[in-house]
């Protein structure tokens, strides 16, 4: 049986100390090693940013890709071999800004992936700019009057776009976060899991983390899991925030409609001699 | 027809009238017949309206371009009239649409000009408006002398599985028109013929769209991914019509930068992947570009050239983005650039630039444009197997016997083994950063490393350039006159080359990377050298000359929208001194 050190790499996070990545990075690679994964049966995808230095200690087959750019790579991995279980990573600036198209037909798309979403409501590594997450009057270092733009709610857009599962977590509830990862990543179909990750670096580090603290609920037991309606209204609150499993369905997978890859991976399939005759005729 | 003349029909009309499938036809049923023929069609970025030409030279001999010198012209609309009239040759008819046209006979000195009502020979016809078409050739084939038969069966081979009666309609309007012409029209005056030869092999008409998405499948590409833009949308539709019998995985995605990523993402997990797109398309894969440089990720992108800047000319050729492919995306690394004279070239060059993105770890372009992407050309079927190379793939069995997998271990070549995901021994990270040999992210503060990685990457290139196909001669070995050329300029100027003597020409069918040995064997001793280009710059010349210090001695160039024609070739070497044959 895998253990959670098996997904980890000897090398040395670079993260800030107190930052909520740590949590994260610890829910992931718990919930992967008890979900019985080996780490060669899974691929993740890494965008830029503090999530995607994390590539360097996660022990998989890593692929860190280029900012915004997760999901085109991920989705591709899964048509192309989709025994293997994929997932992708990026913050509130790749997810939302520069990759927000490729989200939106992602949630459309409905392969079988796993997308998680660091929400620190900042470009951290970049030190400190708005992204598309930070709240209307927030003074940043490209906001000095304060964030003129209307957050947006990645949650809402994963709904109104069609995914299949919408979650959130918060990185300091590590064992509410690992549980969310594991249904994420069993769940078949396209798994939105945002995650409120306090940055201890742009905001005041007790104050990020209290604030956090006071906001956050998780959801009941007997939440209706089912109503995309019901979901949304929910991922709109504001004044409090509620964690865990806001919506799941069932919708084939994109690759399960895939005619080519019916009985074999692509990957799988070997290239054999190839008659063109067939395929000539239409030309005569 | 005389064995090396070349005869050419021209029909002019409105978007969404169907002279395309018509003229189709037509050329179909002359390959049919034993012939040769190159085709190519002009029209607008719209649905319905505005003016569309097709035209079609046909020879007894093989053909590698479309001539400007038209015989015989359909105009349909004044506009078609007007457009194209130039181009018909004294001696030479045109059908006129006397529905539509303003006939008059001032200024078509030399040419006989047939009025017809389509109107009313449609009602006589008894056929749909949509089968007007096919009354024009059935004058057409009664004018050429051509065997009535080739195209009732070839329309019924075409239209194998529509309706009964769209083949019955489509049969008697052609009959119609080509019984309309025998009784009405003066045949003698029209000393144009096309012979007929049942023994005739099979041949296909294709476009390099169509040996690209052949070569694609013949090459094993198991994963294409592309976004629509002209001209290179025909192979998005070839491939994922085949898609079942092809066992090809084809995806539609949301936009360029998508297709490209996706591209990537495929082959990381060890497949054959493909994108196509124009140049507007790739300006925004250019990051992606980037990405598989960085992470050596093997990729093939056919781009279809068309005029920019932006979007130009969108349904119009031009050879403007070569120099810009040779240098896209940001750092430096190796790429190749492939580009294929014509269909029969471009098949060929597809399996090469699977090898050789597998081999390298590397991008490798096919370079086109619209008038390769859209020209069909008759052509012996394609049916050659490749040699497929996937390059340095780990087994499971060698990583067994490894002691460390490092994905980017520093090797003379520059080529370290890869693994795809799935397999037990072969975990790596594939990183955009600038990384180790194992793929994990370095810094600045590791000077050595980074300048080795820089290396390691470029390294490839003296292993890379003997693979390349060599520029080809045609013509004789010593002559007064080189002309220089890459991708589709190849076909106007073999025609020409026909017509003279004392002129060479040299084709590169691998403009990017350059050989200063090779180019300078190949082009030494040449007396006068002129490079024949589809652009404004010279942009291939430029290339050559930072590359390997070889200067040529002058432009051919244009950059209006269309191809070179034969015809303005051979005039251009004729008034630089070449005598013709």
């Amino acid at each position: 049986m895998p253990t959670q050190k098996d997904f980890m790499t000897d090398i040395k996070p670079t993260w800030c100390p107190g930052c909520g990545n740590f949590g994260m990075w610890t829910a992931l690679t718990q919930a992967l090693s008890e979900l019985g994964l080996e780490p060669f049966e899974v691929a993740m995808v890494f965008d830029i940013g503090c999530n995607g230095n994390g590539a360097n200690w996660h022990r998989l087959y890593g692929f860190h890709s280029l900012h915004g750019r997760t999901l085109p790579v991920a989705t591709a991995i899964k048509l192309a071999n989709h025994g293997l279980t994929v997932l992708a990573s990026s913050g509130d600036g790749g997810g939302y800004g520069e990759g927000g198209n490729h989200f939106l037909h992602a949630c459309r798309r409905n392969a079988d992936l796993t997308y998680i979403v660091h929400n620190n409501e900042r470009y951290s590594l970049t030190t400190g700019q708005t992204s598309p997450t930070t709240k209307i009057g927030q003074k940043t270092k490209t906001a000095i009057q304060g964030s003129q733009e209307y957050p947006l709610n990645g949650l809402q857009i994963a709904l109104t776009a069609g995914a299949t599962f919408v979650a959130r977590g918060f990185a300091d509830e590590v064992s509410h976060l690992k549980d969310l990862y594991k249904q994420a990543i069993k769940h078949s179909g396209f798994a939105v899991v945002e995650v409120l990750q306090p940055c201890v670096v742009f905001f005041d580090q007790k104050n990020i983390r209290d604030t956090y603290r006071s906001k956050i609920y998780k959801l009941e037991q007997s939440w209706p899991v089912m109503d995309r309606l019901t979901a949304y209204k929910k991922a709109g609150e504001t004044e409090r925030l509620p964690i865990g499993v806001f919506f799941k369905e069932e919708r084939p997978t994109f690759e399960s409609q895939q005619p080519t890859i019916q009985k074999v991976p692509l990957a799988r399939q070997t290239i054999g001699k190839i008659n063109l005759q067939p395929f000539l005729k239409e030309f005569r | 027809m005389k064995k090396t003349e070349v005869l050419t029909w021209k029909i002019g009309g409105i978007a969404g009238g169907g002279q395309q499938v018509a003229g189709l036809i037509f050329a179909k049923a002359c390959a049919r017949g034993g012939l040769y023929t190159f085709d190519s069609s002009e029209y607008p970025s719209l649905i319905r309206g505005g003016l569309v030409t097709y035209r079609l030279s046909i020879s007894s001999q093989p053909l590698s371009a479309i001539y400007r010198s038209t015989n015989l012209l359909i105009a349909l609309t004044q506009e078609a009239l007007d457009h194209c009239v130039p181009d018909v040759i004294s001696g030479g008819a045109i059908i006129v649409n006397s529905d539509t046209c303003n006939v008059k006979t001032s200024g078509l000195k030399g040419r006989t000009v047939w009025p017809i009502s389509v109107k009313e020979l449609t009602a006589q016809a008894n056929v749909p408006a949509l089968a007007n078409n096919m009354i024009m050739i059935g004058m057409t084939t009664a004018l050429f002398r051509y065997d009535i038969m080739l195209i009732r069966e070839t329309i019924k081979e075409i239209f194998q599985g529509k309706d009964e009666k769209v083949i019955a309609d489509n049969i008697r309007a052609a009959e119609f028109g080509y019984e309309y012409a025998r009784k009405n029209f003066k045949a003698e005056v029209f000393p144009y013929h096309l012979p007929s030869s049942r023994r005739a092999g099979a041949k296909v008409l294709v476009t390099a769209n169509d040996t690209v998405s052949l070569g694609a499948v013949a090459s094993g590409c198991k994963f294409f991914v592309a976004y629509p833009m002209t001209p290179a949308t025909s192979i998005l539709h070839n491939l994922m019509g085949w898609s079942e019998r092809s066992g090809m995985m084809v995806i539609q995605p949301e936009d360029e930068i998508a297709a490209i990523h996706m591209a990537i993402g495929a082959s990381y997990t060890g497949v054959r992947a493909m994108t196509a797109t124009s140049g507007g398309g790739f300006a925004l894969m250019n990051e992606g570009l980037a990405l598989a440089a960085m992470t050596e990720t093997p990729l093939v992108i056919v781009e279809g050239q068309r005029p920019g800047p932006a979007t130009g000319l969108p349904t119009w050729t031009e050879q403007g983005d070569l120099a810009y492919l040779a240098r896209a995306g940001h750092g430096e690394f190796p790429r190749v650039i492939l580009a294929p004279g014509d269909a029969a070239e471009a098949y060929p060059l597809t399996g090469l630039a699977f090898n050789l993105a597998d081999r390298f770890q590397i991008p490798v372009f096919i370079l086109l444009d619209k008038y390769l992407s859209e020209a069909h050309q008759s052509h012996q079927p394609f049916t050659d197997h490749f040699h497929i190379d996937r390059g340095d793939l780990l087994t499971d069995q060698q990583l067994l016997k490894l002691k460390e997998y490092k994905r980017y271990l520093i090797t003379k070549t520059g080529i370290s083994s890869r693994t795809i995901p799935g397999q037990m021994d072969g975990l790596h990270l594939a990183n955009s950063d600038e990384h180790d040999e194992a793929g994990y992210t370095i810094e600045g503060f590791s000077p050595e490393l980074r300048t080795k990685m820089v290396a390691k990457r470029l390294q490839k290139l003296p292993y890379l350039l003997p693979e390349l196909p060599k520029p080809k001669l045609y013509g004789p070995k010593n002559a007064q006159l080189t002309l220089l050329g890459w991708g589709s300029t190849k076909g106007p100027v073999l025609e020409a080359l026909k017509e003279l003597t004392d002129v060479n020409y040299f084709h590169v069918t691998a403009p990017w990377p350059l050989s200063q040995p090779i180019m300078t064997k190949a082009l030494s001793g040449c007396k006068k050298i002129i490079a024949v280009e589809n652009n404004a710059t010279g942009q291939f010349a430029q290339l050559l000359k930072g590359q390997t210090g070889i200067a040529v001695d002058d432009y051919w160039l244009k950059h209006d929208g269309a191809q070179f024609y034969p015809e303005e070739i051979l005039a251009k070497a004729t008034a630089t001194g070449a005598s013709k044959k």
